[in-house]
């Protein structure tokens, strides 16, 4: 249990991994994640299951940005995960809805993947736009390409498809007066912030999965609250999936820098040893 | 004349020393202070004590056994109705229980019953048993597997669902504990700090529990991975829910989730479970200001404003909205916190969280704690005189940080995906006090997650009872 059976770099910071979890791969929904921890003094980290083929294995893509990301990225096959817990939080709701709309914003295509896999065998039309800061960052295009009817490539520099932000290829879709049944934003809030704001004005449905800082992802720290129109919501039990019209991005954002301080410290050790 | 002799005080360490680490803070008893606090006991042939007792520990006769330097039988009389002794003669509020039906506490100073109970379980600790150790060591034997009487799940690993499990593995039932977190153990892990409860005491009673034949299966939540009827329909006879009270409360005022507002249950593990007060060894963060507020008057109150001070805060003032009489800690622990600097404002409640910006950090972080005086009226439900506000009285205290202790609430993973299961308004399991049978067959509730946030002991009686039902229950189901 917890093997690593497999791995890949998908880019210089980001891994693929495929793990042996049979009890995790059976539960498994698309939109869920799991708890994982590398090492006995590291913390709890949330991962997406980004695959799971229901009889034996995950698979999660880590992108590095610290310490802990960095550990789990050292992990080769054949060594094992600490600890796994999962399948945690709500599983994305999966129906006939038309056309949908998926962004996907850098590590957020891993996330992003099993629910548009999903969706497309629930019979939507996929529209699909991956974007990141620059082509290091992009991963699973051909996935994408496979799944979906229509595929834009943006990057903030142009290094890659497009130059240029996720909201542009989205206005233009709304500008050509396509209906769009829903949309599917997976990225930094930022990204999931701006996309709200597009979408609200027309009043199409959207939906975001949240990335706060997560401690248990049981519903038993509170630490991952966020506002959703106005209420508090633990995102690792009612989420993470929640209407993006209503979510408070600046608290989320504001949140998940409690620990900017001492990430750096931590980082910096690393550097160092 | 016995009576004569004081009630021995325990040696602590001093207490500037002690806010400043982790290290345990009461030190236990020497074998000579254990001998002459058991001589004060008059071996009443009514034994009140034994009464006040939710495990009904055989106070006397154990007491006896310390007088005699018997430790090991003391030890045994101990172990034959409690399975957690080092830990019980830590955190019980004795004061509540067997020590407040001590027949000396009528005239002078209780029995330390505790204190007794945490020296005896220590010595045993100190001086493994060779013999019992080569029959723990050697688990139960294939052919014994075979003729197992049944199979019981126990959902968490807290002192209910270990005492559920070792009782039933006495019994030769194949056990299974799933918990949810990465280590066993419950708020005993995850919230009682090491400087009242050092975890290598909770890892050796957890081995004693393992070394029965019982398996842990951590990062296991039911709920998600399994659900109950999944554990019925594959191979568990029975299932024992007792998933803790663990759904923390807020207030429900304004800037409550302004950066550097916790949840005590989100610091308490950070820093036990996570080892954050170790950081930046250890690599799970805390975040912790120059004045600290805690809000509330429950041990989990004092472990998080005593943590707190340990951790380098500058201040912490505790906030509780009644008065001292009223405040559910232990004695022990209020006492404690008050030696280490702790400042106490009572009758005092706070009514919004104001904050501000600051410099290279992102958000909105916590500047200043409004709070209202508080006046006592009637009675509540509870007994205890309701606090009121007395309009006019806010004023403000400037805050870098604010821990809400104000107590937990059900978690619903398990209610929400066992809908058949009977709740109560509060989300709370409905079980039987007795059995902890619940209205689904085959499943049984106990600790917390029935009564709400208790004691370590009552979780553990509740367990002890559940086990004789489970028992009970198997046997007839697997009846040929
Ligand atoms: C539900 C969920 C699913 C996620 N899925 C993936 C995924 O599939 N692949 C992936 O690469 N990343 C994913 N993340 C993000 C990932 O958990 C964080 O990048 C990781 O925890 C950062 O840890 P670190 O020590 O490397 O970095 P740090 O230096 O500690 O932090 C870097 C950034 O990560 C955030 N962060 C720190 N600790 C946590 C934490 N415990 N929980 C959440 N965010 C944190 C910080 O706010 C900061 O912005 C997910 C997060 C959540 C909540
Ligand atoms: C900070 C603090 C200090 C305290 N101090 C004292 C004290 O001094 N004296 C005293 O007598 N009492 C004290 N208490 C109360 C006492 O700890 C509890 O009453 C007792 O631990 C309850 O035991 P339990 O077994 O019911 O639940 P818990 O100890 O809460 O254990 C429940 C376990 O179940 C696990 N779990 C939850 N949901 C799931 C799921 N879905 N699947 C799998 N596992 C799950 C949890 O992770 C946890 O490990 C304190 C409590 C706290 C929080
Ligand atoms: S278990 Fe608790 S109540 Fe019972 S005798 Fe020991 S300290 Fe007293
Ligand atoms: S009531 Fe007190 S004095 Fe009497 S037997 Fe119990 S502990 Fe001893
Ligand atoms: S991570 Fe603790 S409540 Fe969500």
């Amino acid at each position: 249990m917890n093997d690593v059976l497999e791995t890949t770099w998908l880019s210089p910071q980001v891994k693929w991994f495929r793990i042996e979890s049979p009890d995790i791969s059976r539960k498994a929904r698309a939109g869920q994640f799991v708890i994982v921890r590398v090492e006995e003094q590291g913390e709890r980290i949330p991962l997406t299951i980004a695959d799971f083929d229901g009889i034996n294995t995950i698979d999660f893509v880590v992108q590095e940005v610290g310490a802990g990301t960095r550990a789990i990225n050292r992990l080769q096959k054949g060594d094992r995960f600490l600890n796994i817990a999962g399948p945690l939080g709500r599983p994305s709701e999966i129906d006939r809805f038309g056309v949908v709309v998926c962004i996907g914003g850098g590590i957020g295509i891993a996330p992003l993947y099993p629910i548009a896999k999903e969706l497309r065998k629930s019979g939507n039309t996929i529209l699909s736009i991956l974007g990141a800061r620059n082509k290091d960052l992009l991963f699973w295009l051909d996935k994408f390409s496979a799944l979906s009817d229509e595929l834009v490539i943006i990057t903030d520099d142009g290094s890659m498809g497009r130059k240029g932000v996720v909201t542009e290829p989205l206005k233009e879709l709304i500008a050509k007066n396509m209906k769009i049944d829903r949309v599917i934003a997976i990225g930094p809030a930022v990204m999931m912030k701006f996309v709200s704001i597009v979408t609200k004005e027309k009043s199409i449905k959207t939906i975001v999965s949240l990335n706060p800082i997560m401690l248990d992802g049981t519903g038993m720290c509170g630490g991952c609250r966020v506002e959703v129109a106005g209420v508090s919501k633990f995102v690792c039990v009612d989420g993470p999936e929640f209407d993006a019209h209503q979510v408070d991005f600046d608290l989320l954002m504001a949140r998940q820098g409690i620990y900017k301080n001492e990430e750096q410290e931590c980082r910096i050790r690393g550097v160092l040893q | 004349m016995k009576e004569r002799i004081p009630r021995q005080d325990m040696p602590k360490q001093i207490p500037k020393v002690r806010a400043k680490n982790f290290d345990e803070v009461a030190l236990g008893y020497s074998e000579e202070t254990a001998v002459i606090e058991a001589r004060r006991c008059l071996q009443c042939k009514n034994k009140p004590c034994v009464a006040g007792c939710p495990v009904e520990i055989d106070i006397p006769a154990f007491i006896l056994k310390i007088r005699e330097r018997d430790f090991k039988a003391a030890a045994k009389i101990l172990k034959d109705k409690n399975a957690l002794p080092a830990i019980c003669g830590r955190v019980c509020p004795q004061e509540d229980q067997c020590e407040k039906a001590c027949i000396l506490g009528k005239k002078s100073q209780p029995v330390a019953i505790g204190r007794l109970e945490r020296f005896v379980a220590d010595w045993e600790a100190e001086h493994p048993d060779q013999s019992e150790k080569v029959e723990n060591a050697s688990p139960k034997s294939a052919i014994q597997k075979k003729n197992l009487p049944g199979k019981a799940a126990v959902i968490g690993a807290g002192p209910s669902g270990l005492t559920v499990a070792g009782d039933l593995a006495k019994l030769s039932y194949e056990v299974v504990i799933f918990e949810a977190f990465h280590k066993p153990g419950g708020v005993l892990v995850y919230g009682i700090p090491e400087f009242r409860l050092p975890k290598a005491i909770v890892e050796r009673e957890i081995e004693y529990v393992k070394s029965l034949g019982v398996e842990i299966k951590t990062d296991y939540v039911i709920g998600r991975i399994f659900t109950i009827d999944e554990l019925l329909q594959n191979g568990f006879d029975a299932v024992y829910i007792a998933t803790g009270a663990g759904l923390p409360s807020f207030m429900n005022i304004p800037g409550e989730n302004l950066n550097g507002v916790y949840s005590s249950n989100e610091f308490l593990t950070r820093s036990n479970l996570m080892k954050a007060y170790l950081f930046p060894e250890y690599k799970t963060p805390i975040k912790i200001g120059g004045i600290v507020a805690v809000v509330g008057g429950g041990n989990v109150a004092m472990d998080s404003a005593r943590t707190a001070l340990r951790l380098g805060a500058d201040e912490v003032h505790l906030i509780y909205r009644r008065s001292r009489t009223e405040m559910p800690a232990r004695i022990e622990e209020i006492e404690n916190a008050e030696e280490e600097g702790v400042i106490f404002h009572l009758l005092t409640n706070p009514v919004r969280i104001l904050g501000e910006k600051k410099e290279n950090l992102p958000g909105m972080w916590v500047k200043t704690l409004e709070c209202l005086k508080m006046e006592l009226g009637a009675p509540d439900d509870s007994g205890r005189r309701r606090p009121v506000p007395i309009s006019g009285s806010e004023f403000l205290m400037p805050i870098d940080t604010v821990i809400m202790a104000i107590g937990t609430k059900a978690n619903p993973i398990i209610a929400t995906t066992t809908p058949d299961l009977a709740i109560n308004k509060w989300g709370y399991i409905i079980a039987d006090s007795e059995t902890g049978e619940t209205n689904k067959p085959g499943v049984f509730a106990g600790g917390d997650i029935v009564t709400g946030s208790a004691t370590v002991i009552g979780a553990m009686g509740a367990g002890r009872k559940a086990a004789r039902a489970i028992h009970e229950y198997i046997s007839q189901k697997n009846q040929p």
